[in-house]
């Protein structure tokens, strides 16, 4: 069940974590992240051109025949979780690893264009969609234009194509689109670090790209897949969120002494390590559970999904709350972990939500 | 099992153990004193000690060649301080003498160990400990109370820590003694607590003479080697991985799923919460005895101490009130005294007391708590007033 899945990381995982580490040190500084929030998109497209093309990491998960780097979904969470900690604006799980993995699914050309980071992808869903939620679809007319309607969709505004569900008479299949055939209305997001978008879509030409029959089982693989690393990305907003208030702690006066000494401030810091190390248990087994296409990766991935949203929210209310009045200032980086934080636990599917896939997986029956 | 050779060796050994000593037919006394001299008591020890110098992380892998070939148990349950404790503490800082002489017989079952360390006013402050060992010629005098001690009333031997100098601060004068339980003026009471049975004892030591034989390390010592002997606690922590839904979990599941009638919409949130949370803790615990097994031990033995003893409060918190009114009703007030701590074959009542000893044995969650926060973490220590005060001259 869990024993031939390593929690722990892999060389290549240590040198790749390291790597997206100090570039993002380097370019992508909360100050920067900040700006986001003023409506200055500027970092995104600079910062996911380092990310996808000199990095390398647009392909991660496409197989090296096609034009990517032939990893896994393992070496995926680790990129998210230093994007995570970092609250990078790049669309990595939009493209790198939901659209690659539905793309992966086909035949279409497109896949080398997203492996190279030519092209940007997202899934035309919402961000709150769960992996097994009803999808949104659109309905395709007999010369294959497509119409229809999707709100809230992350990823869009950074991608030049979406791909999106779509009934026909022989099932399922996934199209891609010209984002720029479509209408994106942008509207300011809870989290402008992963700003989302409403799409309209009307009588748009689109392309096969994952044919009937297998598209509904691409577009729900990648939805999981998503949910699944979304944890590993909230390990990341969970370790940034202890580490600073530790060194804030660590440093901050009051009463003559250092408040890190204070008992109850170290013991709900005590326990907030205690769930941030079970969350990166967690989020390891569910991309190690993934990436080996175990039998075990519904419940771990409805686990992981659960607890470690849980757990990035109450990380970054700590955070806020033993900052003290500097936690809620806008020049502070703690209110940008809480927002990403807070839409990560709607994203792809609410804790609870995921506690109910889980009922019906491990029969744990409502009534 | 990184290393082909080793473990053909320890199959060898063990099968060569099996086939000398048919579990079957063999007397079990017999059967553990070949299985220590050949080595595969524990595999960590030296050569002679019931060990064969190898790595610890082998030892679950014999322990489950020796099960599946049928051989008995011995009397792990009962004996846990003493395999957990004793023992390698009198690898670590005993003589040579007293390895020889205890070693064997404590592994074997034939001698119970228990503990005396915890005091009525010396707990999470274990160093504050006001038991006093004076010297008399080739002995020492013990005189003082101890408590929470479990199987003190079964237990042939004990390991002890004592003030031998008041005068110096708290944590300079105590030492470390091997405590005989049948010497005269050591009087074991059972101590009953809140499930009704007495599973430990108090242990009154009445002019109790220990001779300077018995002393383990050197005189003051004691402080450092009850450390050695705290700090297997964490390293005993989980050989083997647990099934999911091991432990209390698994019995509050069963209950759900065989009554229908109990599941209401706001138990059924609760349950999943507490089962999400159980497995995020089994896989914590897997990803620890893999670090283990690289020779990385982490810091995660308080973390997962800590988690286990909330979750089995709250899940035995859970299971009565989904009992509704079988809740209410307790197997039997009777006061007894249990050879082990068993949360399987018994009531949810039961359960749900008895779990709450799991926040306070074996290191409070609130010291837990400071560990994690001061050795992990890094933050400053508690401010301290008695660190350089002579014991005699602390306020109580």
């Amino acid at each position: 069940m869990s024993a031939d899945i390593t929690l722990l990381e892999s060389d290549v995982e240590t040198s790749l974590r390291s790597t997206v580490r100090e570039m993002l040190a380097d370019r992508c500084d909360p100050n920067a992240v900040l700006s986001a929030y003023e409506g200055d998109r500027a970092l995104t497209a600079s910062l996911w051109k380092t990310v996808a093309v000199e990095l390398g990491l647009a392909g991660l998960v496409i197989p090296d025949e096609r034009g990517g780097a032939g990893a896994s979904v393992r070496e995926a969470a680790v990129v998210l979780e230093e994007l995570g900690r970092a609250v990078a604006p790049v669309p990595f799980l939009s493209s790198a690893v939901e659209a690659a993995i539905v793309l992966r699914e086909g035949n279409s050309a497109l896949v080398e264009q997203v492996a190279s980071g030519e092209r940007t992808a997202a899934l035309l869903a919402p961000f709150s969609t769960a992996p097994d939620a009803d999808l949104p679809r659109m309905s395709v007319d007999g010369n294959e234009r497509l119409s229809g309607r999707v709100t809230s969709v992350a990823g869009a505004l950074e991608s030049d194509t979406l791909l999106v569900a779509a009934d026909t008479v022989e099932g399922t299949a996934v199209y891609a689109l010209r984002t720029s055939d479509v209408a994106v209305a942008s509207f300011v997001s809870l989290d402008m670090t992963r700003p989302l978008a409403d799409i309209t879509v009307d009588s748009v030409p689109g392309e096969v790209v994952v044919p009937p029959n297998s598209g509904e089982a691409a577009f729900r693989r990648a939805l999981r897949a998503g949910a699944a690393l979304l944890a590993s990305e909230q390990v990341g907003v969970t370790a940034w969120c202890l580490e600073s208030t530790i060194a804030h702690l660590k440093e901050r006066k009051q009463f003559g002494r250092t408040v890190g000494g204070f008992q109850a401030l170290k013991h709900r810091l005590a326990d907030l390590f205690v769930e941030a190390e079970s969350a990166s248990a967690a989020a390891r087994y569910a991309a190690g559970a993934l990436a080996a296409d175990s039998d075990d990766a519904a419940i771990a991935t409805a686990v992981a999904s659960s607890y470690c949203a849980e757990v990035a929210v109450h990380a970054a209310e700590e955070a806020v709350q033993l900052h003290g009045g500097t936690g809620m200032t806008w020049e502070h980086p703690a209110h940008l972990y809480l927002k990403r934080a807070k839409a990560d636990e709607i994203g792809r599917g609410s804790p609870g939500h995921h506690r109910r896939v889980l009922a019906d997986l491990v029969d744990i029956p409502a009534s | 099992m990184e290393d082909d050779t080793t473990a053909a060796d320890l199959r060898r050994r063990v099968a060569s153990v099996l086939a000398e000593h048919d579990p079957a037919t063999s007397d079990p006394l017999e059967f553990h004193r070949a299985r220590f001299d050949a080595g595969l008591a524990w595999v960590h020890f030296p050569e002679g000690f019931g060990g064969l110098g190898l790595a610890r992380e082998l030892q679950p892998f014999v322990d489950g060649l020796f099960e599946e070939g049928g051989a008995p148990d011995n009397n792990s349950k009962i004996n846990g301080i003493g395999l957990g404790m004793a023992a390698p503490t009198i690898l670590a800082a005993g003589s040579e003498e007293q390895r020889r002489r205890h070693l064997r017989p404590l592994w074997t079952g034939e001698e119970v160990w228990c503990q005396l360390f915890s005091e009525p006013d010396a707990g999470s402050d274990l160093a504050a400990l006001g038991t006093r060992a004076v010297r008399d010629g080739d002995d020492w005098v013990v005189n003082g109370q101890k408590v929470w001690t479990s199987v003190a009333h079964l237990a042939r031997f004990a390991i002890l820590i004592a003030r031998t100098a008041p005068e110096l601060p708290k944590h300079q004068g105590i030492t470390y003694f091997i405590c005989d339980m049948t010497a005269p003026g050591v009087e074991v009471r059972p101590l009953r607590q809140i499930t009704g049975e007495a599973e430990f004892n108090e242990v009154f030591l009445t002019d109790v003479r220990i001779p300077d034989g018995q002393r383990l390390g050197a005189d003051g010592d004691g402080w450092r080697i009850a450390n050695i002997t705290l700090n297997q606690e964490r390293v005993s922590i989980g050989g083997r991985d647990t099934p999911r839904e091991g432990g209390i979990l698994g019995m509050v599941a069963d209950t759900w799923r065989q009554r229908p009638d109990l599941r209401t919409p706001e138990l059924h949130d609760r349950l999943l919460t507490m089962y999400v949370e159980s497995e995020v803790a089994r896989l914590t615990g897997v990803r620890m005895r893999q670090k283990l097994a690289e020779g990385k031990p982490g810091p995660e033995g308080s973390a997962l101490k800590l988690t286990f003893a909330r979750l089995n409060q709250e899940l035995s918190g859970l299971e009565l009130e989904l009992l509704g009114e079988d809740g209410l009703r307790y197997e039997d007030w009777t006061m007894v005294r249990p050879q082990k701590v068993d949360f399987t074959q018994r009531d949810a009542g039961y359960r749900y007391l008895r779990a709450k000893g799991n926040s306070i044995e074996g290191g409070t969650s609130e010291i837990l708590r400071n560990i994690i926060a001061e050795r992990v973490l890094g933050l400053p220590a508690e401010a301290r007033a008695d660190k350089d005060i002579p014991w005699k001259d602390l306020p109580r």
